[in-house]
């Protein structure tokens, strides 16, 4: 349950101190509360109401409009498959599939042990790695079932595969929103710098095509 | 001589290119010293002589939107950088900011300059988690070597998820701290843009081109691309091809030339449709493969260059099922604040379903082009505009193919066929 007390309010000043109206600080604050309660709370709400000096309706207003903000808990891990239509068609439809039947659970579910929820995203621009799967909203690029499969059992045992274009680890739910609040968790020199694709046109400038 | 010419991805294959001192080592940040020695007015000009346009869809010349931010009204001016990249099959600032973060921070500093902003934003879609890292981390980086800070600030503003947000006017609304829905125009961002100040917002290319133009001059800038497309641009080829990826090449490419030199539409199989720009762009099929991809070439062929999303489909694709799941997209998407555009998508569904399903008939074929040519036009933002660019122009290369489906009374086509790991799921 959040509450005052874990809600860390310097951090949260620190947050409205970006901007020059405390308004603009409502998404990274959302952010910030799933962050530390997992989900949007009705206390994380009325915090921020306080905060910011404004209804606790305009604050829910904003939370329910974002699909990012989840006013329910979601997984440790929280996996995404891109369903729009280049993924869907390139094998993201078989991934949601077999996920959904893998874990037991419907579009917006969470295992029972709480470890992987699951999702249908839209277009994550990253097309040319497709079929795409999110998890915590990290890069899986050119996912097959198997491969989906493989990463959220290693996620139910707390062992997920590392991203294919992000950090040397899977960093939790909470973790991933704390990013997201713009708090710096030290990892962004980790990983690459680009994938295969990305340099395609590079390399073959390079062999003068 | 290669028909490529990268200039943003230019040092994209070292490992450490999205670092400070990668960037540096490759004459980073002195095209920034360069401009902030030269008249704000100056800097515009040469922009606006290199014909840069936007990137990000629209292609409005960069250096006239920043020509017209009102100048000496004593007001807070602001920058805001469009970072988020959402248009269905659109994959190239995500990688650029992944690669090189601070190719775009040292255009902020000059797009700051040339406009008079003390406050440059960057509005980021918040489903790239590593990219929000790698982006925050350059910012610190530019403020502790100082060339953020005497004067210049850039704030990393992160998204939630919504499509929307990446339209300018329901950008500033969610970066003021609103839902992002779009804005009835005119007063326009150069007017009344974030809080209600003269504001400009570019797209991350348009933005990340300005120091290479800075330093090169406006003539070689203009040495590439066509008459009245100007420059080099990154093309994002996805789908079913040999060799998905990004090309940077003059505007004014084509289809064939970018497919020849990537290894083609995959093996065994032929090119049926394909968006030039992104999913709100009018589809293409194989008799358009020679056409200029710059703005008035796709333009005079029916449709948009867009974004530059080549998103390629070959024959074993039901452009049915394609257009649905846009269709679907777009109604999730749609911010609900304009009828025609709520409503309108929701319908569309409908009626696309029964279609794909095989329980249509013909004479939804005339009802879904009535309800598009109800919602175009119709609504403050282009969202439901783009929604009935797949629609209207997959029944004009494709109407057999929607009837198929009612006369089989099913969808004839298998999906597994279309997958990337056809010969894996059987």
């Amino acid at each position: 349950m959040a509450t005052e007390q874990t809600l860390n309010q310097e951090v949260m000043q620190s947050i409205i101190k970006r901007y020059p109206r405390s308004r603009s600080a409502i998404m990274p604050l959302l952010h910030y509360v799933q962050s530390i309660c997992g989900y949007v709370t009705n206390d994380g709400i009325e915090f921020i109401s306080k905060l910011l000096e404004i209804e606790t309706a305009e604050v829910s207003a904003v939370a329910t409009f974002y699909t990012q903000y989840k006013r329910k808990p979601v997984g440790e891990y929280h996996v995404g498959v891109c369903t729009n239509t280049l993924c869907a068609v390139m094998g993201g439809d078989a991934i949601f599939a077999a996920l959904k039947e893998h874990l037991d659970i419907e579009n917006d579910g969470v295992t029972a042990d709480g470890k992987v929820s699951l999702e249908h995203i839209e277009c994550n621009a990253a097309c040319d790695y497709a079929p795409v799967v999110m998890a915590n909203w990290e890069f899986y690029d050119n996912q097959t079932v198997e491969s989906a499969k493989t990463l959220v059992d290693g996620a139910r045992a707390g062992k997920p595969p590392a991203p294919t274009r992000g950090p040397n680890h899977l960093v939790t739910y909470k973790e991933a929103s704390a990013v997201l609040a713009g708090l710096d968790d030290g990892l962004a020199r980790e990983g690459v710098q680009a994938g295969g694709p990305t340099l395609l046109g590079l390399k073959l400038s390079k062999e003068g095509k | 001589m290669s028909k490529l010419t990268p200039v943003l991805s230019a040092h994209w294959d070292e490992a450490d290119s999205f670092t400070i001192e990668a960037y540096t080592r490759h004459g980073g940040y002195t095209a920034s010293k360069k401009a902030l020695a030269m008249e704000p007015d100056a800097v515009i000009a040469l922009v606006k002589d290199s014909g840069l346009r936007g990137r990000g869809g629209a292609g409005f010349p960069t250096g006239m939107k920043w020509g017209f931010i009102p100048q000496g009204d004593n007001k807070d001016h602001y920058l805001v950088v469009n970072a988020d990249e959402s248009e269905p099959g659109t994959c190239k600032d995500t990688p650029l900011l992944m690669a090189n973060p601070h190719v775009l921070i040292e255009g902020c500093i000059i797009a700051c300059h040339a406009i008079r902003a003390e406050r440059a934003f960057i509005y980021i879609r918040g489903e790239v988690t590593h990219v929000v890292r790698r982006v925050n981390a350059a910012i610190a980086d530019a403020y502790k070597a100082g060339h953020l800070g005497n004067g210049i600030d850039v704030t990393l503003h992160i998204g939630a998820g919504a499509y929307i947000c990446g339209e300018e006017t329901a950008l500033l609304d969610s970066l003021e701290g609103f839902r992002g829905q779009p804005r009835l125009r005119p007063p326009f961002p150069a007017i009344a843009g974030l809080y209600a100040r003269p504001t400009v917002v570019n797209n991350v290319e348009s933005i990340s081109s300005v120091p290479a133009i800075i330093n090169n001059g406006a003539e070689w800038y203009q040495s590439m691309g066509t008459e009245k497309s100007k420059g080099a641009t990154l093309y994002s080829l996805s789908g079913h091809v040999n060799n998905p990826g990004q090309f940077e090449a003059p505007l004014g490419i084509t289809l064939r030339e970018i497919l020849e030199l990537s290894g083609g539409v995959r093996n065994g199989h032929k090119l049926k449709f394909w968006t030039p720009g992104g999913s709100s762009t009018p589809l293409f099929t194989d008799a358009h493969l020679d056409i200029p991809l710059d703005y008035e070439g796709v333009s005079a062929a029916g449709s948009m260059l867009g974004t530059k999303a080549l998103q390629i489909f070959d024959e074993t694709t039901c452009v049915v099922r394609a257009v649905l799941r846009w269709t679907e997209f777009y109604k999730h998407e749609s911010c609900g604040k304009c009828t025609p555009c709520r409503e309108g998508t929701w319908w569309l569904v409908q009626i696309l379903r029964d279609l794909e399903n095989g329980t249509g008939s013909e004479a939804d074929l005339e009802k879904l082009l009535d309800l598009c040519d109800n919602i175009m036009g119709r609504s403050f933002c282009a969202l439901g505009d783009g929604a009935t660019s797949p629609i209207t122009s997959s029944i004009k290369y494709f109407r057999d193919e929607y009837i198929a489906h009612v006369t089989n009374g099913a969808c004839p086509f298998d999906p597994v066929k279309s997958t990337l790991f056809v010969g894996a799921v059987n």
